[in-house]
């Protein structure tokens, strides 16, 4: 099995700060792996368990250290191999234009049998990158899976949710499968993956790597246009902290100053 | 051509509500646009249906009657779709943003090459300069992103169809109206082998979405976000509901793991409620979740003492709220 696993970092929504000119302060709130990212590699980790096969995670934007300790940590769970495609030319991509060039990057690695996402990032939720991947690369998709029931060497069974409930497919090998946090708790480096992943190599892909078309990459590739962006202000706090040791005081703390201002639980107002 | 297309998603004969909102934003788009609002209509013995959709708006309905797109698939619907684009030259398409929409969009917008802006939550025509060139009625697509954080406005404006996902209950459906006249014509698409390479088993209906859930008129709601962590911890907030008298809610983020159905969604993209006791437990709260509660009284409940909600709640306890909510339920 020639197993690939799309990664990405985003910036964290928790603890958003903004530059003046609108962009993300990335000093501020560095990136974080996107969590979804390992719930698709954790399937991936799965199937490797028990069939076998090789498992290449692909990384794309700049080689940092967060990069590197991202893929460096799906290393010690039990990947093969790491890719950052990293080129000034794929800033400003849009998702169309992002997913040419994983698309890219993948067929340089050779065919690919199956193909995991996250579901979407949490910082765009767009949840727009799978399938275009898999339509660069021809090749059908199962979207919002929960569970992989059953993995041949030709065919995949997989149930994905739908709204309101879950359906059960079956596809043909290659497909590309875009991975809920429903289908796993994922795996954490341990000591032995650690070792194991001595030798193991990040490689660092440029445009000209993969062949990539300059003119469909950035913001000439892009078709959407970002026209404005507006942040939500945040107003000052005036918010009453409960004080205590353990919940049973927290909250009895927070109910004696709610019954001082006169509110109790129930929702009536006693003024 | 030209027209303002909407993808009209059923299944099993039922029409998604969202599809039948976006009928509605169609006519306004298509107003501004000097054209007409249009649907696409897929499935198996569907034929009926394309009268419901012209009574709420659409003034051209393309019908593809097919036994092979009885279900949602993503591969032999985009072929469907990319040929009508083909042929007709809509300038906009709209998806509801479901699982089927957010599947089926990409596909769609990858093999035609254009753009696609996910879950929008406002629409508009608005001209767009770039470079001293100015490009008329554009359709500004307007969306929260960045966990709502940012409010982005995006713009298609060099490719064909520009197109957009839009979130459920965000637009408003027109009145049916019977006496509205549409044409109904009827299509017929051959799909490639390669189109038919994945089925589907089995499809099933999870035994939570019979529940109806009022949280629009509910006086206490207890409400869960990420950090409550899945279907397991909202047991406890049931729990704590209960003993209040309220109903649960859930933040975006709880919704879109699928921890908790859409119903149950408090915020700007979800429902606005107005309750005198809001507790938000594990809910980041950021400013577009605020939109949604109104002037009640917030009680927050968060391990994280950092967390925006923080910054408009009335109370708050920074605290494992698995501790902390079992124990208010006590008290």
């Amino acid at each position: 099995m020639n197993i690939i696993v799309l990664m990405k970092l985003c910036a964290d929504p928790k603890k958003g700060t903004m530059k003046k000119d609108g962009t993300v302060d990335r000093k501020k709130s560095p990136p974080i792996p996107n969590p979804y990212d390992f719930n698709a590699l954790e399937e991936a980790l799965k199937i490797k368990d028990t069939s076998g096969g090789k498992i290449s995670v692909i990384f794309m934007g700049q080689e940092t250290g967060e990069a590197k300790d991202m893929l460096k940590d799906a290393l010690y769970r039990g990947a093969d191999e790491a890719i950052i495609l990293c080129d000034k030319k794929l800033g400003a991509s849009d998702t169309r234009a992002t997913s040419y060039a994983l698309a890219k990057a993948i067929k340089k690695i050779g065919k690919p049998d199956l193909v995991f996402c996250g579901m979407q990032a949490i910082d765009g939720d767009t949840a727009q990158v799978g399938p275009q991947v898999a339509e660069e690369l021809s090749i059908p998709q199962i979207t919002y899976v929960k569970e992989i029931v059953e993995v041949k060497k030709n065919t995949i069974v997989a149930k994905r949710l739908i709204e309101g409930g879950e359906e059960t497919v079956k596809a043909s090998l290659p497909v590309l499968l875009t991975v809920t946090n429903l289908a796993n708790e994922p795996r954490l480096p341990s000591l032995k993956g650690m070792l194991a992943a001595k030798g193991k190599k990040i490689f660092v892909w440029k445009v000209d790597d993969v062949g990539i078309d300059e003119k469909k990459v950035g913001l000439a590739g892009s078709p959407t246009r970002v026209k404005k962006v507006h942040w939500l202000t945040r107003e000052k706090s005036d918010c009453k902290l409960a004080k205590g040791e353990n919940a049973s005081e927290l909250v009895a703390d927070l109910l004696e100053r709610m019954e001082k201002d006169g509110i109790d639980l129930k929702g009536e107002n006693n003024e | 051509m030209n027209s303002v297309l909407v993808f009209i998603e059923q299944h099993n004969g039922e029409i998604a509500k969202v599809s039948l909102e976006l009928l509605g934003k169609a006519k306004e788009l298509a107003e501004k646009l000097n054209s007409q609002p249009a649907a696409i209509l897929l499935g198996f013995n569907v034929k009926d249906l394309a009268d419901e959709v012209v009574k709420y708006g659409a003034e051209e309905v393309f019908l593809v009657d097919d036994k092979e797109l009885k279900d949602f698939r993503t591969l032999p619907y985009t072929r469907v779709i990319v040929e009508l684009i083909k042929k007709e030259n809509p300038a906009i398409i709209l998806y509801g943003a479901t699982t089927t929409g957010r599947d089926l969009a990409p596909r769609v917008a990858a093999r035609i090459g254009t753009g696609l802006t996910a879950d929008c939550t406002g629409l508009e025509i608005n001209d767009y300069t770039l470079k001293d060139k100015t490009y008329k009625d554009l359709l500004y697509q307007i969306r929260p992103a960045f966990g709502g954080n940012v409010i982005a406005t995006i713009v298609t404006p060099l490719h064909r169809p520009q197109m957009a996902t839009v979130r459920s209950g965000v637009m408003d459906a027109l009145e049916p109206d019977s006496t509205r006249i549409g044409k109904v014509i009827s299509l017929k698409v051959e799909l490639k082998k390669e189109d038919k390479v994945l089925e589907v088993l089995e499809r099933a209906k999870s035994e939570k979405t019979a529940e109806a859930v009022n949280i629009e008129a509910a006086e206490i709601i207890v409400s869960g976000g990420r950090g409550v962590g899945g279907p397991e911890g909202f047991k406890l907030l049931e729990k704590l509901a209960k003993v209040l008298g309220g109903v649960v809610g859930a933040s975006r983020g709880a919704v879109d793991s699928h921890w908790i159905s859409s119903a149950h969604q408090v915020g700007q993209t979800g429902k606005t409620v107005k309750p005198k006791i809001y507790i938000a437990c594990g809910i980041s709260g950021a400013v577009q979740h605020k939109v949604g509660i109104g002037s009640g009284t917030i009680i927050a409940i968060n391990k994280d003492s950092e967390a925006p909600i923080f910054s408009y709640a009335h109370y708050g306890i920074v605290g494992d709220l698995f501790e902390v909510v079992p124990e208010i339920a006590k008290q």
